[in-house]
């Protein structure tokens, strides 16, 4: 199975859809975007990253050289994004011997997978692209400076698979998943086009509009004498 | 999301809006009299003989800046859009709904219930503050026709019988207005729109106005289609959306400022003129009064009924949207119009 360009789907997709369905079907399906504090920053931290260019980086043995702002796609699984930052390690005869993607990423590491599933997707892409396969990635958090090596083995390459699927599923279905509250919502950039307190739940606008009416008439209906 | 939906006027003809960054700059004989960063903005209204750059009305419509051109007297002339908010499913659903008899006689109905218990509310809060009990007892009495007619809306489901419930409230509430009005020189008579030919219609008139330009905004921005709406049937070059969306908001938002601004004696006579024709125009003073006062009530800040938070003043037109557009798009299962107690 293989895709044709106009359908390629974002890879930044996968981890909104594994953040929350229905932000992701808010972004995705229905084209809505926000930006928050949050996304701002994000956005600061990607600037150096998203600067395309490459640098040598001449360590003892062979060199690495390092791509940013990458433009990579899979037509195999129908993904398109950008990859932050690419280590291409050469051997003495300037031959690749290692590609390790490496994202930037505000905050603390996530407990969930979204990053991780992120960065398989561009190891996956980068597959495809340049005939090697890619075995390990790397995320940068940006409040603890610290590097974090991810494998990239079958268990996150299935999880990966699946995400892909669901998202797509979701594209061709233009469903939006109903609203679910939760602490999350708080930090979401979404939450004043989703409306999750408003749309979650029974909320039954017919029964409001009736208690709504019947508090306005009792209100104001004229004081007897 | 802009929290803060400051609208800048621009009033002085002969004006220029340039972009200097990611600001624009007002300025008036080559001098640059003011910088606002376009992210403090949601709209940029300009009034008569003001001039722009293309690079700010780019600019504005990629930072969802509503830049609106205004004949001096407030008719909406044209907007700068950007390139269509990629909402097509929200749009699409949008004239389904339109061309569903059932599922534009539930919008209509609930828009018109929205305006009819505000309009009631401005008539009895009147009445209560009312010096004489004859005026008092006269504008009970059309509140109470009207509460005869909400039950009467929520018992049909034909969207012309609605609009004729809605038409036929609408001269009550004005038949009564009258009561209202407690200065002498803006005596009341009937609602006159094209042209006014009063100075409480001229008044009342340009607050609509203004409220249409939010009314609009709030439709681009949440990716509805303005000109598509439910209660107002399409008319070529009519914006029926926004004309619906400002239903509830006429009575609570326009009306209700109008009388503050004409009983507490902000604005006077003397800022109106009638012209030769009997039309009814505002002078310069008095458009700023009204636009100052206009943006000061939007912070002013109440809880939204149904989102049960509290929210300014100038959000409620874009909420009132953006929960028109979850029930569209099956989230809701009718539209929550926004009753004011």
């Amino acid at each position: 199975m293989s895709y044709h360009e106009d359908d390629l789907l974002p890879i930044s997709a996968l981890q909104h859809l594994l953040f929350c369905p229905r932000q992701c079907a808010l972004i995705h399906v229905e084209q809505l975007w926000a930006e928050n504090q949050l996304t701002v920053e994000g956005s600061h931290l990607h600037e150096k990253a998203d600067t395309p260019q490459h640098a040598l980086d001449n360590t003892g043995a062979g060199s690495v050289r390092i791509e940013r702002a990458l433009p990579i796609r899979s037509l195999e699984l129908g993904l398109i994004g950008q990859a932050d930052v690419v280590e291409f390690h050469l051997d003495d005869a300037r031959q690749i011997q290692r590609i390790v993607p490496v994202e930037y990423k505000r905050g603390r590491p996530k407990k969930d997978d979204s990053d991780r599933v992120q960065l398989c997707a561009q190891a996956l892409c980068l597959e495809e692209m340049c005939g090697t396969e890619v075995t390990e990635g790397a995320l940068f958090y940006g409040t603890k400076r610290r590097r974090q090596n991810v494998r990239i083995d079958e268990a996150l390459r299935d999880t990966t698979l699946t995400t892909i699927d669901r998202l797509r599923t979701m594209i061709r279905e233009h469903e939006t998943p109903a609203a679910v509250f939760t602490k999350a919502c708080k930090k979401c950039s979404l939450i004043e086009l989703c409306l999750p307190t408003a749309t979650s739940g029974e909320r039954d606008v017919s029964r409001f509009v009736s208690r709504q009416l019947k508090a306005h008439l009792r209100a104001t209906e004229p004081l007897s004498d | 999301m802009k929290r803060h939906l400051n609208t800048l006027f621009v009033t002085t003809e002969g004006s220029y809006l340039a972009k200097d960054g990611q600001a624009v700059a007002v300025r008036i004989e080559n001098e640059t009299r003011l910088r606002i960063p376009l992210h403090n903005l949601d709209g940029i209204v300009c009034f008569g003989r003001v001039g722009f750059s293309s690079a700010l009305a780019g600019a504005c419509a990629d930072s969802g800046v509503t830049l609106s051109l205004l004949t001096p007297n407030g008719k909406f002339l044209a907007s700068v859009v950007g390139y269509s908010p990629g909402n097509v499913l929200l749009r699409r659903q949008q004239y389904r709904a339109a061309d569903e008899a059932a599922a534009t006689a539930e919008i209509a109905k609930n828009v018109v219930l929205g305006k009819i218990a505000n309009a009631r509310s401005v008539l009895l809060r009147g009445a209560r503050d009312q010096k004489s009990a004859e005026a008092a007892e006269r504008l009970r009495a059309v509140a109470k026709g009207m509460a005869g007619t909400l039950n009467l809306i929520r018992q049909s489901d034909d969207v012309d019988t609605v609009r004729g419930y809605e038409g036929e409230s609408a001269s009550r509430y004005f038949s009564a207005f009258s009561e209202l009005v407690s200065v002498p020189e803006f005596a009341f008579t009937k609602r006159s729109r094209r042209p006014p030919l009063d100075a409480m219609n001229a008044l009342m008139s340009f607050i609509y106005a203004l409220l249409m330009h939010d009314a609009r905004s709030a439709c681009e921005a949440t990716g509805l289609d303005a000109a598509v709406g439910f209660l107002h049937r399409d008319r070529p070059g009519r914006p029926g959306l926004a004309l619906d969306l400002m239903e509830e908001f006429r009575p609570f938002l326009a009306d209700r400022l109008a009388l503050s601004l004409v009983n507490r004696k902000q604005v006077n006579g003397r800022g109106f003129e009638t012209t030769e024709s009997g039309a009814v125009r505002m002078d310069d003073e008095t458009r700023k009064t009204v636009l100052t006062a206009y943006q000061t009530r939007k912070q002013d800040e109440i809880e939204h009924p149904f989102l049960g938070e509290k929210v300014s003043i100038g959000m409620l037109v874009h909420l009132q949207a953006r929960l028109l557009a979850r029930h569209l798009r099956g989230d809701l299962d009718q539209y929550p119009p926004f009753i004011w107690k």
